[in-house]
């Protein structure tokens, strides 16, 4: 099934209003914990209700979002911050090494290792800009699951 | 030759909520108010600005009627382009804003040599605000 892309999808713009209140709490502290049931209570809807209709409004899941912003902001410490990656892991939300560093090379293609070495090697001039567009333009574009992306690059090297 | 920017407008959902939010919490004045039916003409500026900050309804005629309602869902999306709201001292600011009922998404961060936070209207726009740097 093709995700929906920009348009109207007919949803009640207050009813908008407070899924975009449910990503800001998302955005703003993207470690914490985020069950569907406390994004529900943010935007004051069922959790049945929230999960179907934040997909439809932004395109992902609300838990694939989330995912989107620590790999960000876990792009953005290992590349302005000389913090272990086992501090980073744990600062961007995950209880563990190896799941944060599954799921970074799952999305990124590389591991976050391998991330921080290229970032160094390449000079950035982005002082100017302001801080939100460099985080958006670090943001991974995740328009497949994570558990998906990892068959299908799996069924491609079987195949070669 | 051009001389200035006069007016920006912005999609709101309520222009009433919106002129209250405007000039009650954030501290504009209103520069022009003028209804011709359902349309309404709204303009907002800092006392110590020229520049007008329009207030405007995704709405007909202007727009047809689906444009209009796809305006509207992407301004509670949030998914119009930033405003910079610029002020002298940024964690000042946030604290009064912040008591008057403003909806922050960040709190002041200081960063790059500079302070900023992150509010919305309630329409769903986004606001930065940024400390003038001296």
């Amino acid at each position: 099934m093709s995700e929906r892309s920009a348009g109207s999808t007919g949803q009640d713009p207050a009813l908008l209003r407070r899924l975009l209140r449910a990503k800001d709490r998302m955005d703003a502290a993207s470690e914490e914990e985020w069950p569907v049931q406390r994004l529900a209570s943010v935007s004051g809807v069922s959790p049945a209700h929230f999960a179907r209709s934040f997909k439809e409004a932004f395109g992902v899941p609300p838990h694939r979002y989330l995912l989107t912003r620590r790999i960000e902001r876990a792009k953005a410490l290992l590349r302005d911050t000389d913090q272990p990656i086992i501090d980073i892991a744990f600062a961007t939300g995950w209880s563990s090494l190896g799941t944060f560093g599954r799921v970074f090379k799952d999305i990124t293609g590389e591991s976050p290792t391998e991330l921080r070495a290229r970032e160094r090697a390449t000079a950035h001039e982005l002082e100017h800009v302001p801080h939100c567009f460099i985080s958006a333009a670090y943001r991974p574009n995740l328009k497949t699951a994570v558990s998906e992306k990892r068959r299908r690059k799996e069924a491609n090297s079987e195949s070669e | 030759m051009s001389t200035g920017i006069g007016v920006i407008g912005l999609y709101v959902h309520d222009q009433d909520e919106a002129l209250d939010f405007y000039v009650s919490k954030l501290g504009f004045q209103v520069h022009a108010d003028h209804r011709n039916g359902s349309y309404r003409w709204l303009t907002v500026k800092l006392p110590n600005q020229q520049f007008e900050l329009g207030l405007f309804l995704p709405q007909e005629p202007v727009l047809d009627a689906k444009t209009a309602q796809t305006m509207r869902e992407m301004v509670a999306k949030g998914a119009m382009p930033p405003l910079v709201l610029v002020v002298d001292d940024c964690r000042a600011s946030y604290e009064k804003l912040r008591a008057k009922g403003v909806e922050f998404t960040q709190e002041p961060i200081a960063r790059f040599g500079g302070v900023d936070a992150n509010f919305r209207d309630p329409s769903g726009n986004a606001w930065k605000m940024v400390e003038a740097r001296a």
